[in-house]
């Protein structure tokens, strides 16, 4: 009995030493207590591995699904700022100009502060481009006099928007030498209107699919702690304080939450690679870069820690709530 | 070690568990508490543990005065002292061992060969040594007292409480049960264990406090003690 006391006493002595030692040994109780809850929880899991699988595949289902929305809206954005850079304007002079007007008229045009460079097609260039296109050699081969008029196709500055596009187009459309101005920007808008229609719905799924972790988590947590009731009234009985016993529940959700993001990273990037083989096929069609570009390393990374940082606010939501209810009575 | 002045505990519905209550227990002292059921034995034990406040009056327990005690410090109020119960309240999905060592894991004790030697002390104290792999269903119900008994003292806490430890048992078993307290108590820890058994308890030869109507109406110093 007395020798049992003497070594029990040894720890005390020990943690009772210099300021530094102690330090040392809180820290590594600490990181010990932590780690045991780390890997408990874990255990918990993997002792009824259906419902955790089934957990598991909620949560990931959940996550993915607005990870995947939020690549397509990344993809149309990316393609729609290319199109965007893409705009320019289509300078129709008037039919009768003097062929020898065009190239001084281009020049003075590419001489503006807004314009980043011109391009002169002359009647015959588009009418032998005109032929290559449309593939009607013969029907062309009927007119007798070349019904195409001069273009002079500017590239505006790249930071134009829209409206200051619009007023240039305005300005232009005012010279004599000019008939009419093409501004081809009325579906570069709408795919704007789009993207942005799609921003906002995306959020909004996204919003209520993480709101749909946080919930699945904090409702297995509770079934959790509702099971092992009895083991806490004894643990608070023995002197447990709430951090020891919450922590157990914390990592639970945390390991749901990881888990949840690593499977739901898993489906991403197979649905991406599912997809990737006519996403090809498409972007080589309409000689775009390439269409569906993936979440990347970071992506990814962001997705695990969505998932952790959703499972322990649903996790943290049930400890709060129910943990406080359970008192020895 | 633990003092009790003019305390009460009325409940919600104004029954009055305990009225006016004024002892002390000095430190290493072991008492009884006897008394018919509904007598109050439990709720002071409670009072002690803090698993309940009393509605008038102080509790002091190893200096520390109750009422003043902020919640978050209840835990570390409880790890210093031991408590038994009658149905023993151990977890049923764990080992001998592991009930056992829950203290230590709680108090902190990182080191495992640590942790496993004082559960084997304490197992060996209460002369269950060889059943750590047991899961208490297995058990005899004396057994199980035991592993809660070991459970309480594991720690060495100061105080050990114990209500109605031996309810259940046989009485060869229970005076068993009493002598383990008996030896604990001979190594300083202040002992508290409420019993309705007042052969046993004569047969002892503590202090014994006899409560009835949520009031002391006997307090006989021990003669062994």
């Amino acid at each position: 009995m007395n020798g049992g006391r003497r070594k029990g006493g040894g720890a005390a002595s020990r943690s009772g030493g210099a300021p530094l030692r102690r330090l040392q040994v809180a820290l590594g109780a600490w990181f010990v207590a932590h780690g045991r809850a780390l890997v408990g929880s874990l255990g918990r899991l993997a002792r009824t591995p259906l419902s955790a699988l089934m957990t598991v595949g909620v949560l990931a289902i959940s996550l993915a699904l607005p990870a995947l929305f939020l690549l397509l809206l990344q993809n149309v954005e990316r393609l729609g700022a290319d199109w965007d850079r893409g705009a320019s304007l289509s300078v129709f002079l008037e039919l009768n100009l003097d062929e020898a007007r065009l190239q001084p008229l281009a020049d003075e045009l590419g001489g503006r502060a807004d314009v980043q460079s011109t391009e002169l097609i002359t009647p015959d260039q588009a009418l032998a481009e005109f032929r290559n296109l449309a593939g009607m050699d013969d029907a062309l081969d009927l007119l007798d006099d070349n019904p195409l008029p001069a273009v002079i196709v500017l590239q505006p500055e790249s930071a134009l928007d829209a409206d200051a596009l619009r007023a240039m187009g305005d300005e232009l459309t005012a010279l004599d030498e000019v008939d009419t101005v093409r501004l081809d920007l009325a579906w570069v808008e709408r795919l704007q209107r789009i993207s942005e229609l799609l921003r906002r719905a995306v959020w909004l799924i996204a919003g209520l699919l993480g709101l749909t972790v946080v919930l699945v988590v904090g409702n297995t947590i509770r079934l959790a702690i509702q099971n092992r009731r009895e083991e806490i009234v004894i643990a608070k009985l023995i002197g447990a304080t709430d951090g020891f016993i919450r922590r157990p529940f914390l990592y639970e959700g945390l390991w749901y939450g990881a888990l949840g993001g690593l499977t739901a990273a898993v489906l991403v990037a197979g649905v991406r690679l599912a997809l990737a083989a006519p996403a090809a096929e498409l972007a080589r069609l309409y000689q775009t870069g390439p269409i569906l570009v993936g979440p990347g390393l970071q992506g990814f990374l962001l997705l695990g820690l969505a998932g952790i940082a959703l499972g322990l606010a649903g996790s943290w939501l049930a400890v709060g709530r129910h943990l406080a209810a359970i008192e020895p009575k | 070690m633990i003092r009790f002045e003019h305390v009460g505990k009325r409940y919600d519905g104004g029954f009055e568990a305990l009225r006016d209550l004024d002892f002390e227990l000095a430190r290493g002292e072991m008492a009884f508490l006897t008394g018919p059921s509904g007598a109050g034995k439990s709720t002071l034990l409670r009072l002690i543990a803090l698993l309940e406040r009393p509605s008038r009056g102080h509790i002091r327990v190893a200096d520390i005065d109750l009422s003043r005690l902020r919640r978050r410090h209840i835990p570390y109020l409880r790890r210093r002292v031991g408590m038994i119960f009658q149905d023993h309240l151990l977890l049923h999905d764990r080992t001998v061992f592991d009930n056992v060592a829950l203290p230590l894991i709680i108090n902190g004790v990182v080191d495992h060969r640590d942790v496993s030697r004082r559960v084997r002390a304490a197992l060996d104290k209460v002369g269950l040594l060889g059943r750590e792999k047991y899961f208490p269903v297995t058990l005899s119900g004396g057994e199980q007292q035991r592993v809660g008994i070991a459970r309480a003292v594991v720690t060495r806490p100061p105080i050990l409480l114990a209500d109605e430890p031996t309810g259940n048992l046989d009485p060869a078993l229970s005076a068993e049960i009493m002598q383990l307290f008996v030896e604990f108590n001979r190594v300083g820890v202040t002992t508290l264990i409420a019993s309705h058994d007042l052969a046993l308890v004569g047969s002892l030869g503590f202090r014994r406090i006899g409560l009835e109507d949520g009031r002391v109406v006997i307090d006989h110093a021990g003669v062994a003690a």
